[in-house]
């Protein structure tokens, strides 16, 4: 689409607005307290942006970090005749570091990045201005959230970064205290009670992070009963509404086991109460069992929003209506159901019983009825549709492709046998980035991109984009499609080292990753400068008819200037393409509030 | 302020009730939202205890022998009088939210003043208890239960041998009041029948003696030399030959569900014939079980200190809506706060009715 550059605000008619009426969100109040202390939910999303993309940030950069550490495996390896004490007690170091990496990686990325960004990021932004509201149903609430966040983020980082950087300057420790954590995200016991490093107050961390997930969750579930227009149903819902409800019922009923959890571990380390551990009569098979009861919930609240973003975008670039509404809305709440009767094969290796483990083997597998419904729907949409392949749409084909190699090994992985092969090896890696990072990061820069001129009221330069877009996705193919094999072939995984024949596997993956962060960078840059220099938005650039884009860009304070009857996301037919405004502007002629009156 | 159109005009009020937030059309939506919001919260807090009452099952399975000995440590009666406390502070919270509809104002104070007598009632109990819990699980020295060592030691002496906290306060009383002793015991033997606690108030007993004595250090030779029919109020078989020992408890959960089916009953086999009512002694737990002793009164600590957590922070939350009732702040229109509270009153209640039954009733 050729960029008319204009300056004047436009309503969605395309009628210029006067500018001295121009007021938004983003101007509505000025001042850092405005922004620390304010109960717009518009707001309270971008403030969620800065903090978890920075802990994207940083967990990205521990993910370089590993694989640059794993591309030279010689720094790393203690079986060489040869090395002196002082070289020895360095390789010692460096996996003491390259420990602390990963779970840094792995923890930071999963509870601070994965499971709220979407949610957090996008719903709170949009969720409310889908449904025509002026906000979610409790802002002092959604506050809080954002501020347990903050609270519980910031000491898991800084009781995480000690230990990295006490290894890096060992003088510090004096300063202030040991800390660090070596137990890989999932905590598990009886290491996790055992370890010296700084467990319990990162297990503290987490459970502050919970909290600000269920109260996410609670808000979303009472904003989507209780917030829509009055005539809109819940099959009238535009479809990431009804992946945001999903999450947010596997959020609220998910999360406080993990509480949970954490409070037994902590006792364990703090009091020694026994339940995880062997020695006073526990089990720490337990431990996994209530973990896995969290957490794999937790990866679909990763993964289910993200497919919300992508039935939207796919619908709105195919210019055709979305296909198999139902199925697809049903999709959702049926993942989220399936996903807490599926924990168990975690524990395929941890001595389950055969019966267990072929249950858990069969309710695997059937997860793939739903995510395969949403899949072939959004085939089926694009079949015959006018694709028009801008930034978001590249992305949610890439979601496509990724997800369907992520979802496919899952099925794989779900077989017992081949389960007990590749368990714990770079396989795993492989499947659960496809699935977890790959996926859902996708949507969520396909969800940025395409509510980024909404969420600032300014257009970002889409070539670059389309750069990083396609960068990204070769990047991450090369990263991790290379682990499958290497994992198929036996590299155990969180390991610093490895024997020689894995180096290819190795080197090759590494240099995905930097393509990869090369990609993520230029997004970055995009981004920026598209605020500084982008050319201001349209209401509509997309020609999209969910309620979001029934107003200005970008919005005012109240969302709307008059509260929206319900529309029909997925019917394009009222918008029309206007080169002055650079954007799809509404035919004046079509009154959609009487049109959607007489349908009713 | 209102921005609602021409077809929503007729549900807004002309004039917008101080306690009708911005982004809500009509008081109604207000409260079902905040209704719903409370629904979801409390199915949060449901399935933490949830994972916790797991955990007790899931210990309870696994060392069935050792919960059924350590309960009656526990006093009922405390916990019952506890019960019938709640739920009358559960009435009278119901019956609080009727005043708030009805905006009948002395009566919503006097019913959260009630409830919050209740609480209070509650938490002097619960005091009362955890601190003659604590004072023989902590201050028996090292010969006794140790609440924070957590260890497999936490009955050895320092000789190396296990002991018997009841048969250490035996050992106190055997010297010093032997006298006071037996006539303790004939009292108890001569309560009709129920001796259910009667372990608890023996313990209760002796830890007192125990404390009068400056914590005096037993010898645990003395204390296995003691004749245990003197602590037993009531007949133990004579011939334990008969008695089926417990298989060996499984080791995790995969192995308890393999198990399914094939678990003897301990608790059959260990019931007394005369009564129905199962005795499991000192005696009857082997040498593994009775280092895991403390662990029951450490889940007990937990699952009732988070308990009583939830109990203050409903007192705080009947205080603050106590003071806004005296405000005028609640009428027929406006009662929110009253119902969520009442809520999570209700819900605070619905677990201690789980927690009662799973520690202090035991069979």
């Amino acid at each position: 689409m050729s960029a008319t550059p204009q300056s004047i605000p436009t309503d969605i008619f395309g009628k210029p607005v006067n500018p001295q009426k121009g007021d938004s969100y983003l101007t509505h109040d000025r001042g850092i307290l405005s922004w620390l202390l304010t109960l717009d939910h518009k707001r309270i999303g971008l403030m969620y942006m800065v903090v978890i993309l920075a802990s994207f940030l940083l967990g990205g950069i521990f993910a370089i970090v590993l694989r640059t550490m794993l591309a030279m495996p010689g720094a790393n390896q203690a079986n060489h005749a040869s090395y002196t004490d002082e070289q020895l007690a360095q390789i010692s170091v460096n996996n003491d570091f390259y420990n602390q990496a990963f779970t840094l990686h792995g923890a930071v990325m999963v509870f601070m990045f994965i499971i709220p960004a979407i949610p957090a990021i996008l719903g709170n932004f949009v969720l409310p201005m889908m449904l025509g509201a002026k906000d979610v149903a409790f802002p002092k609430l959604n506050l809080l959230s954002y501020y347990c966040w903050v609270g519980g983020g910031l000491f898991f980082v800084w009781v995480l970064g000690k230990g990295i950087l006490n290894t890096i300057f060992p003088g510090m420790v004096e300063f202030w205290g040991s800390g660090g954590l070596d137990t890989g995200w999932t905590f598990y016991t009886p290491y996790s009670t055992s370890t010296g490093t700084a467990a319990t107050a990162a297990v503290a961390g987490v459970f502050i992070l919970g909290f600000s997930s269920i109260l996410t969750g609670v808000n979303f579930i009472a904003t989507i009963h209780t917030l829509r227009p009055k005539d809109m149903g819940w099959f009238q819902m535009p479809l990431f509404v009804w992946g945001l409800y999903a999450t947010a019922i596997m959020q609220v009923l998910a999360t406080p086991v993990l509480a949970i959890t954490l409070m037994l571990l902590l006792a364990e380390r703090m009091l020694g109460i026994g339940i995880f551990d062997p020695a006073l009569g526990g089990d720490p098979v337990l431990f996994q069992h209530f973990f896995w009861f969290y957490s794999h919930p937790a990866v679909y609240i990763m993964i289910v929003p993200a497919m919300g973003i992508i039935s939207e975008i796919m619908s709105v670039f195919s210019r055709k209506r979305i296909f198999g509404y139902a199925f697809i809305a049903c999709s959702s709440v049926c993942i989220a159901i399936i996903a807490f009767i599926v924990w168990g094969h975690h524990m395929f290796t941890s001595g389950q019983s055969d019966l267990l483990n072929a249950i858990f083997s069969f309710l695997t597998m059937s997860v793939a009825i739903p995510s395969a419904i949403k899949i072939f729907n959004w085939l089926a949409t694009m079949y015959k549709g006018a694709i028009v392949l801008e930034t978001p749409m590249l992305y949610a084909m890439g979601f496509i492709w990724l997800f369907t190699i992520g979802g496919l090994t899952g099925v794989y992985l779900a077989a017992l046998s081949i389960d007990m092969h590749v368990h714990d090896t770079y396989f795993i890696v492989a499947h659960f980035h496809y699935v977890m990072v790959g996926s859902m990061m996708f949507g969520l820069l396909a969800g940025m991109s395409y509510w980024w001129p909404k969420m600032f009221g300014k257009m970002y330069h889409e070539g670059w984009s389309k750069v990083a877009a396609i960068l990204i996705f070769a990047g991450f193919n090369l990263t991790f499609f290379i682990q499958f094999i290497a994992g198929s072939l036996g590299m155990p995984r969180r390991y610093a080292t490895y024997p020689p024949e894995f180096a290819i596997y190795h080197h090759i993956s590494t240099l995905g990753s930097y393509i990869l962060a090369t990609g993520l960078f230029i997004v970055l840059g995009v981004w920026i400068h598209s605020l500084v220099r982008g050319r201001p938005a349209p209401a509509n650039p997309w020609g999209a008819n969910s309620l979001e884009w029934h107003t200005k860009s970008p919005p005012l304070h109240a969302n709307f200037e008059k509260t929206p009857l319900a529309t029909d996301p997925y019917d394009f037919d009222d918008w029309r393409w206007d080169e002055n405004v650079g954007g799809y502007v509404m035919n004046e002629n079509t009154h959609h509030e009487e049109k959607t009156a007489q349908t009713k | 302020m209102s921005t609602a159109n021409a077809n929503h005009a007729q549900h807004s009020e002309d004039v917008r009730q101080p306690q009708l937030a911005h982004h809500f059309d009509t008081l109604e939506q207000q409260y079902s939202s905040a209704k719903l919001g409370m629904w979801a919260f409390l199915a949060t807090e449901i399935l933490m205890f949830g994972g916790l009452f797991c955990a007790y099952a899931v210990y309870r399975g696994t060392h069935p022998e050792v919960f059924l000995y350590a309960h009656h440590f526990l006093n009922t009666f405390w916990g019952a009088f506890n019960t019938v406390v709640l739920l009358a502070s559960s009435l009278t919270m119901a019956w609080g939210v009727r005043a708030a509809q009805l905006g009948n104002k002395p009566l919503l104070v006097l019913m959260l003043l009630l409830t919050l007598v209740g609480g209070c009632s509650f938490m002097v109990v619960k005091y009362i208890e955890y601190s003659d819990k604590w004072e023989h699980v902590s201050h028996h020295g090292s010969g006794s239960f140790s609440l924070f060592a957590g260890s497999r030691n936490a009955f050895y002496t320092e000789e190396g041998e296990f002991t018997d906290p009841t048969a250490v306060g035996q050992a106190v009383r055997y010297g010093e009041s032997k006298q006071h002793h037996d006539e303790h015991a004939i009292a108890h033997t001569n309560q009709a029948g129920d001796l259910h606690d009667a372990p608890a108030k023996t313990l209760e007993h002796q830890s007192k003696h125990a404390t009068e004595q400056g914590h005096q250090i037993v010898d645990a030779t003395a204390a296995k030399t003691l004749d245990f029919k003197s602590v037993q109020t009531r007949p133990m078989p004579t011939d334990r030959s008969d008695i089926r020992r417990p298989a060996p408890a499984p080791q995790g959960l995969s192995e308890a569900f393999e198990h399914i089916g094939g678990i003897p009953a301990p608790y059959e086999t260990l019931a007394d014939a005369g009564t129905g009512h199962s005795v499991v002694t000192w005696e009857d737990l082997d040498d593994r079980q009775q280092g895991l002793v403390s662990q029951f009164f450490q889940i007990y600590f937990m699952m009732t200190g988070l308990h009583g957590l939830h109990v203050l922070i409903g007192m705080g939350l009947i205080t603050w809506i106590m003071i806004r009732a005296l405000r005028g702040a609640f009428g027929p229109s406006y009662y929110t706060p009253v119902d969520l509270v009442g809520l999570y009153w209700h819900l605070v209640d619905l677990i201690w009715i789980f927690l009662f039954p799973l520690l202090y009733l035991i069979h």
